[in-house]
This record gives structure tokens, sequence and C-alpha cells, in this order.
């Protein structure tokens, strides 16, 4: 009969099926394929594809590597807590750690040029969301992801946390700077 | 053993109910309101404190405050009021008594308390502001991890009962056939809601331990696996309940009996065959996971279910169409639409609901479970922006609008305030929608979720987001009034009548009827034209050209940002 009582035709699944309805799951079919299919063809053709590159790491090693790349290539420092601010040649494997409640250390990259840009954190999770281009990945303790980047707009860039990771986590904010 | 003295006939619908049963199903939606009340309070200070301007709360009290609203809204109203759905959808709709109600009544009792031991943890003890999704390793206090595993128990032996609720029926013939559509789609929410708490007990009961330190660590990558096969299955739960009512909005109303069954069924179906990892959608950023499984988990566990959604998005409004049709409103495209009963909550509430979960929902969802686009919205306020249409506008709106029923029917006390209720959807709805869009263009334009402070007043160095975004933020708290004045309207009405309601007897009618007669297969018959359901089809052409086109645009969007490899 209706909804909410058993089907009034025992063999219910006998019936025929409306014609409206054939159409729309053909329709519907087809656009899942089509949404399915539109992620390896960005693999394929688009710029924008997130690499699966990822190694297990700890706090300690990892600060380290960071801490290295500083050594090497730091031009100059910024701000209240004197955030190195780092330029490597392109190609160079960069790390950035994400901790409570700063991104560190600071950017300097060239507009065309890629470089390996390692995240990840020494503490809680955090969230690299970077504005005002709009680019987000989550980055978690124990794991240093490698995302090759090739930054195409020239200025000044922050790094805004978007995982909460307590009290201070609005203020957790980095820099990237893009020049020619 | 029962004896049929436990039982109630309904003089308006004819359904038996089962009294014990008819109890759990009170106490249950019952509690439902009460934290929906609370969890619609917080969510006030929320949008409130998101409105920079305004900007109501210290960044202790937001985050607090925010962790409660997700747990109290989206866990605890809305899973006692499936337990009130399910119960219903079994006993009642079968008329069948209740498997071990007395277990019932101890479950109930296990949620109940473990809501409690989890709002103390957050909201008193205030050491818990982890949101909802707690990610290790930041710690909450043991009461949350007690209260939630409490929770879920509870509601895991409730979907045990159900089981044996359609068990019981079956064995002792209370109904002829196949269950009906409605009984069928709470099964297929049951069944997801067992491998639902199932994931939740993996991941929650180790990290209880850790916290209690018998565990030294839990990795974050698994943790968050584990924690969004329960976190991601509970909304599909969600949906199979939501829908289960819109079919049952649409048989009481208009006596519609699906398009068919044989459809309907597949399509909730549909939703358990893909549940193993609909998790991975949420994991689309994160470190250590390839393209290929993130590619296959989001196409096949995520887009079979959302074909079935689409589906249900045509069955539902086509199966009133070709009722009304049936019933003499078949003039034009939409005089079926037109002429419904958009001044009765329970209809506009669903309707409403059904437009705001597919349009709203259903397109952002999918834009932003494609990997790459992921990459633009992971973690912006987009997130809460699209959930809002799909659980608020969707499930929540839903629930409200079946209540609107069940005072008269389960309570049996008429409404009070009619006018205001005949309005309370639409108040409501459209809050929640200025919540979602606004929440959205936000998220578009790069504001990050969960943040106290998007002006960063305090920060080294600091950073602007565009004066659109801020204008938003603004548009969104007013937004938020709105919703928080549709849902008070909505507490108010349901509590005023269960408390002042005019009392109707067991065996006195409501007046109105609660249940319209089934259209009868000579009414149907009498429907002529070529297709059945022509307006329908019209609506989900505009729906699907909207869809195509926005997600399109979302990869235009992806191609201008740095290239990444």
């Amino acid at each position: 009969m209706t909804s909410i009582s058993p089907p009034a035709r025992k063999v219910w699944w006998k019936e025929p099926i409306e014609k409206g309805e054939l159409i729309w799951i053909a329709v519907v079919v087809v656009w899942g394929i089509i949404l399915t299919l539109m992620m390896p063809f960005w693999h394929i053709y688009g710029e924008q594809n997130l690499s699966s590159e990822a190694y297990k790491t700890t706090p300690e090693t990892y600060l380290a590597k960071a801490q290295a790349v500083v050594d090497k290539y730091t031009i100059r420092t910024e701000g209240d807590y004197k955030t190195p601010v780092v330029k490597p040649p392109a190609g160079e494997d960069i790390y950035l750690v994400a901790r409570l409640w700063d991104w560190w250390p600071y950017f300097e990259l060239k507009k065309g040029e890629s470089y390996r840009l390692h995240v990840a954190s020494v503490d809680w999770q955090h969230g690299f969301s970077l504005q005002p281009t709009n680019l987000n990945v989550q980055v978690l303790p124990g794991y240093d992801m490698v995302l090759t980047v090739t930054p195409n707009k020239t200025g000044k860039h922050t790094i805004v946390c978007n995982e909460y990771c307590g009290i201070g986590h609005h203020n957790m904010l980095g820099s990237i700077y893009v020049v020619d | 053993m029962t004896t049929n003295n436990d039982f109630r006939i309904c003089p308006d619908t004819g359904l038996k109910w089962h009294r014990p049963a008819e109890k759990l199903i009170k106490l249950n939606a019952v509690a439902a309101v009460v934290f929906l009340l609370v969890g619609g309070i917080l969510g006030l200070g929320v949008g409130l404190t998101r409105w920079p301007e305004v900007h109501l709360l210290g960044p202790d009290t937001f985050y607090q405050v925010l962790t409660g609203h997700g747990i109290n809204v989206l866990i605890f109203w809305i899973i006692f009021f499936e337990m009130a759905v399910i119960h219903f959808a079994s006993s009642t709709l079968l008329g069948s008594r209740m498997a071990m109600p007395k277990v019932g009544f101890g479950a109930f009792v296990l949620m109940v308390l473990g809501a409690l031991l989890n709002n103390y943890a957050v909201l008193v003890k205030g050491n818990s502001s982890v949101m909802m999704t707690s990610y290790v390793p930041m710690p909450a206090d043991t009461l949350f991890y007690v209260g939630l595993i409490l929770f879920a128990v509870g509601a895991l032996i409730n979907c045990f009962l159900f089981l044996g609720t359609l068990v019981i029926a079956k064995d002792e013939k209370t109904y002829e056939g196949s269950i009906p559509l409605v009984t069928f789609g709470a099964l297929t929410a049951t069944i997801i809601a067992i491998f639902t708490i199932a994931s939740g007990a993996v991941i929650l009961i180790p990290t209880l331990l850790w916290n209690l330190g018998f565990v030294s660590n839990i990795d974050a990558g698994l943790y968050r696996l584990i924690w969004w096969a329960f976190g991601h299955s509970s909304q599909q739960v969600n949906v199979a309940a939501q829908v289960s009512i819109w079919y049952a909005i649409a048989a009481i109303l208009f006596g519609a009996k699906p398009l068919s069954e044989k459809v309907s069924r597949f399509a909730f179906l549909l939703y358990i065959a893909v549940l193993q990892i609909a998790s991975a959608h949420h994991l689309l950023v994160d470190p250590g996971l390839s393209s290929e499984w993130k590619i296959f988990n989001t196409s096949y566990a995520m887009y079979l279910a959302v074909m079935a959604s689409m589906v249900h998005g045509l069955t539902v409004p086509g199966s009133i169409e070709h009722a009304q049709r049936a019933r003499g409103f078949g003039s034009g495209l939409y005089e079926w639409l037109r002429k419904a009963p958009w001044g009765n909550p329970v209809f506009s509430g669903m309707f409403l609901s059904l437009v705001g979960f597919g349009v709203l929902g259903g397109i952002t969802g999918v834009v932003m479970g494609t990997e790459q686009i992921n990459l633009l919205i992971h973690n912006t306020l987009y997130v809460p922006g699209h959930f809002h249409a799909t659980v608020v506008i969707g499930t929540t709106l839903t629930f409200m609008a079946i209540t609107y029923w069940l005072v008269p029917i389960l309570f049996r006390r008429q409404l009070i305030m009619k006018k205001l209720a005949s309005l309370q959807p639409w108040i409501f709805g459209l809050g929640m929608t200025g919540v979602s869009l606004f929440l959205m263009g936000a998220g578009t334009l790069g504001v990050p979720r969960r943040h106290w402070d998007i002006l960063f007043s305090g920060s080294n160095g600091g950073y602007e987001f565009s004066a659109a975004a801020i204008t938003m933020m603004g548009l969104n708290g007013m937004s938020v009034i709105l919703a928080c004045l549709g849902g008070a309207a909505f507490c108010v009405i349901v509590v005023g009548s269960l408390l002042f309601g005019k009392k109707i007897g067991e065996n006195e009618k409501v007046g109105t009827p609660m249940i319209v007669a089934p259209v009868t297969d000579e009414e149907y018959a009498t429907n002529k034209s070529s297709m059945t359901i022509p307006g329908t089809l019209g609506m989900v052409a505009v729906f699907f050209v909207a869809f195509a086109l926005y997600y399109f645009i979302n990869w235009k969007y992806l191609a201008q940002t740095w290239g990444l490899s």
C-alpha cells in the first residue's frame, strides 16, 4: 500500500520500474562514472596533485633536519621571536615545523621554481592552510609529508593553522615570501 | 509473556502501539529534544563569537562551547531521536511487541548517563575542549571518553533490540509479506549503526586506555582513519533514518506509495554496501595514503552512496507527485506541489529538508569529497557549512517535522501555538540555509574552521582575510540568530505541547485525519499523462545542471592555485 505498510504485491521485485526513474538512474550512473574519472584525469593533466610521498619520523629527527636547512640558508630573521627566513636553492628539500603555536621557519621562494617542502608536526595535529592562495593539508605528528610546490604568484603568503590545536591555535601563523 | 493488553490501538491511525515500546519512544524523543536545546544554545555562542563585530566569548569558552555544541547536537540529539525512530519503525509500524523492553530502558539509562558524563567533562570540568573529533595526541578528561563509550553501548543495545523486534514480528506474523519500506530504511540505518559503533569502540577504547596510561602511543593517522569510519558512517545512519522519514511523511500526508519498491530499497542497500571505508574522503589531504587508495575509496565508497541519495531525491518527491496527480492535482507541471499542505509543518519541514539536503548539502559534499578539490576546502569553514546543510537542514529539520506529527499521535496532546508551528520550519530552514551558505562562502575564501579569531588580533604578524570573508561571517552570525529563533520556537512548541497541550484521550480522535487514506490503484490509473512525474523530473534536471556547473567551476578554481606534485 504505502511506504509505512508492507508492499501491496508480495512479489514487489518483479514490478516494472517507472520510466522517469529509469532515465534519472541512467543520468546518475553516468555522472558517478564522470566524477570517478575526473580524479585520475587530473593526475595526468592537472597540476595540483598531492603526492603520496611521506615518511615516518620523530620530533627529534625532524627538528634536526629543519635546523640543518635553517643553518645553511637563513638570510635574515623576523618578528618578536627572531624567526629565521630561509632562502633555499630551487629543488632543495626544505622542512617546515608545525608546533604549538607557530610555523617554523619562514621561507623565501622563487616564483615558478619547485621545492620539496616537508611538513610535519612535532606535537599535536595541525592544519597547513596557505593563504591567500588557499591550499590546505593535514599535518600529523610522526609523519613527514613531502609536497613538491611550485609558487605561481609573488608576494607574502601566510600559513594559517586550520586544525584546532589548543588555546593558542588562533595565533599560529607562518610566512612564505614568493619573489621573482 | 506479554498479552494483547499491552497494546493501544490508535483511534486516528490504526497503529498498534506496544505500551513499553511507546514509553521508550517517548523517553528517547524527549531526551533528544533536551540535548537539542542544550546544543542549540551552545551553537548560538559559537555563531556570535564568529561574528567579528560581536566576538562574544573568550577563547577558552569558545573552544569549550564549540566542543559541547558539536557533541550535543550531532551525537546526542540525533542519536536519541534515532532510537525513537527505529523502535517506531519496528514495533509500531509492524504492530508487534518490542523485544526485551526492560533492556531498552537500561540502554536508555546508559545513554543518558554517558551523555551527562561527557557534558560534565566538557562544560563543567572544562578540561576537554578537544572538539567532537578528539584527535590524538590532544588529551581530554577520562570522563569524556567514558561518557562517549557508555552512550555508544546504550545505542548498540537499542540496535540489537530493533533487530530482535523484527524477528519477533516475523515469528508472530504481525504483518504479511515484506516489511514496509520505512522499516526497511530503518533496518539499513541500524545495520550501519552497528558498524559505526563497532568502529567507535575500536578507536575510543584504546584511546581511553592511552588516556589512563596503559597504552603509550596512538598513531595520529591511524586514529583518523578509524575515527572517521565511526564519524562518517554515523552520518550515513542519519541519512538512512531521515530518508525513511521522508517516505513515511509522503505516506502519512499524501497516501503515497513508492514509485517502485525495488528502486527505493536498492538505493537503501547502497548505503550499506559502501560504508566500509567511507572515511576516506576525510583523509584526502592526510600524509601517507596513496592517491590510488583515496580515489578508489572516494569513488567506490562515496559516489555509490551519492547515487543512492540522488535516487531518493527523485523517488520521494516523485511518489508525492504521483499520488497528488492521482488525487486530482494534475494540472500543469506543478499543481501537485502548489497544492501541497505548505502550512503544515510536517510537510514544509520535510520538503525544505529534502531540497536543502540535496542542493546545498549533496552538491557541496561531492565537490569537497573530490581528491584534488579537497585541497581548497579541507578544514576551512566550508566543511561546517556543508554539514550544516546535511545534518541540520537534512536530518534535524526532518526530525522536527515528524515530531509535529508525533505530538498528537504518540504523546496524545494537541499542538499548542499552531500558527507559530506552521512558520517554524521556514524560520529554522531559512536561518540554517544562511548559516550553510555563508560558512561555505567564507570557507571558499580560506577562513579556517574551529578558529576563535579570524582577525588575528593577538598574533605575531597577523593576516587579513578579504573584506568579503569578514562580511560573510557577520551574515553568518545573523543567520545563526534566525536559526536559533527557529530552534527555540520548536523547543517551546514541543515542550509546551507536552506540558500544556490539550490532552487527547486514548479513544478520542485528534480531529483531523492523521494518516491520509492510501491512494488506490484505481486513483493512480486516472493519471493518463505519458510521463508520470514530469514535475519532479524538471526539478532534478535543474538540480543536475547546478551540480555539474558548480563541480567544474571548482576544478577551474583549483587550477589557479600553486602547482603541487
